[in-house]
């Protein structure tokens, strides 16, 4: 059989079970409310969420395969174009675009000037260091672990701390040759 | 119809604040994850039904109110309304959604959830109940917002099908 082609974003997008945004966007507000409330301490804030971005990631990368049907990325720069285009439109219905490539193609940066979690949010003076949005940075980590690139990410810009844009920092630390699960004999 | 996302990103986020609420931050006290998770339920219902009733007159009894909660609130959240609604007619009120959407895909792995001496069984109804109790907070939230102070409970004995139970506060 011959394999599927792959699909725009805004294919996957129109075939995927969707919700109100504004669900998502209260739901992902009362979550960082309440880690707030409960840790206290920013940093602590920042981490768990990047923990859940993490988590998602790896359940969603699957999703994103078996409905894509986007084949092996040839480079970094083809992945970090697949996240824009597909990757952030199949799930948040927006897209985001790849910038300030390194010489050596390793890193890059997502901006999203769209961004759903972020509807209806303003942060109090007492947020500072808050990084809102760090779940992102997770999901993309966790994604990409799962097809064998070890990344680092930074959030570089923040419209809820007064710039123009969402900027994701990606680093590809490392290609992981990807190992068979099982043994042989099992 | 306004802004959209995957519905995969509302069930990664929900299966996720039980699993950080009740695995990494209060691991040895479920109920005090359960009464996070739900506190988080009822902050986001009650904003939803805050932004789902500005435009309609208020309520004129208790009915009206959980009759909007069954119908129209339940629509927007999962495209379908309550199938059951019954009443002792004093105060308590039970919803039954005969496939409740947040129950249908997602899988629990007992082994995962274990507490010393319960049965395997035992122990997958209470991984239920844990992702129960964000919904039981939208409920009591909405119900909140519009006035009517009440306790909100599952009841899982038919699966798929979930019945949520409203105990109005006299």
């Amino acid at each position: 059989m011959a394999p599927l082609a792959p699909r725009s974003g805004d294919a996957v997008f129109a075939s995927v079970e969707r919700v109100n945004a504004e669900l998502f966007t209260l739901t992902y507000g009362a979550i960082v409310r309440q880690l707030i409330t409960d840790l206290e301490e920013v940093e602590e804030v920042n981490k768990q969420l990047d923990q859940m971005g993490y988590n998602i990631g790896v359940r969603l990368i699957d999703e994103f395969l078996a409905k894509s049907n986007v084949s092996r990325c040839v480079d970094f720069k083809e992945t970090a174009e697949v996240i824009a285009k597909v990757g952030f439109k199949m799930f948040l219905g927006v897209t985001a675009t790849v910038i300030n490539w390194d010489a050596e193609g390793t890193s890059c940066s997502l901006v999203l000037e769209d961004n759903p979690l972020v509807d209806f949010v303003e942060l109090p003076d007492t947020c500072q260091g808050l990084s809102y949005c760090n779940i992102l940075s997770g999901v993309i980590r966790g994604a990409l672990e799962m097809v064998s690139m070890k990344t680092e990410i930074t959030w570089v810009r923040d419209m809820l701390q007064g710039d123009d844009a969402y900027e994701l920092r990606v680093k590809l630390l490392k290609q992981v040759p990807e190992e068979y699960p099982y043994k042989d004999d099992d | 119809m306004g802004r959209e996302v995957s519905e995969s990103c509302v069930e990664g986020l929900m299966m996720e604040v039980v699993s950080a609420y009740s695995s990494r931050l209060y691991p040895a006290k479920p109920d005090l994850a359960a009464r996070r998770i739900e506190a988080i339920g009822f902050q986001v219902g009650h904003q939803l039904s805050e932004r789902y009733t500005m435009e309609r007159p208020r309520f004129s009894d208790h009915l009206e109110a959980i009759k909007f909660i069954c119908k129209d609130f339940w629509s927007e959240l999962f495209k379908k309304q309550i199938d059951n609604l019954k009443t002792n007619h004093r105060g308590t009120f039970v919803l039954q959604d005969n496939r409740f959407r947040w129950l249908t895909r997602i899988s629990i792995d007992p082994s995962t959830e274990s507490t010393d001496e319960s049965t395997p069984d035992n122990n997958a109804a209470q991984a239920t109940n844990m992702h129960l109790y964000f919904p039981c907070g939208i409920i009591r939230g909405a119900l909140t917002n519009l006035g009517i102070p009440c306790a909100v409970s599952p009841d899982i004995s038919n699966l798929p099908a979930c019945s949520f139970v409203v105990r109005i506060k006299a």
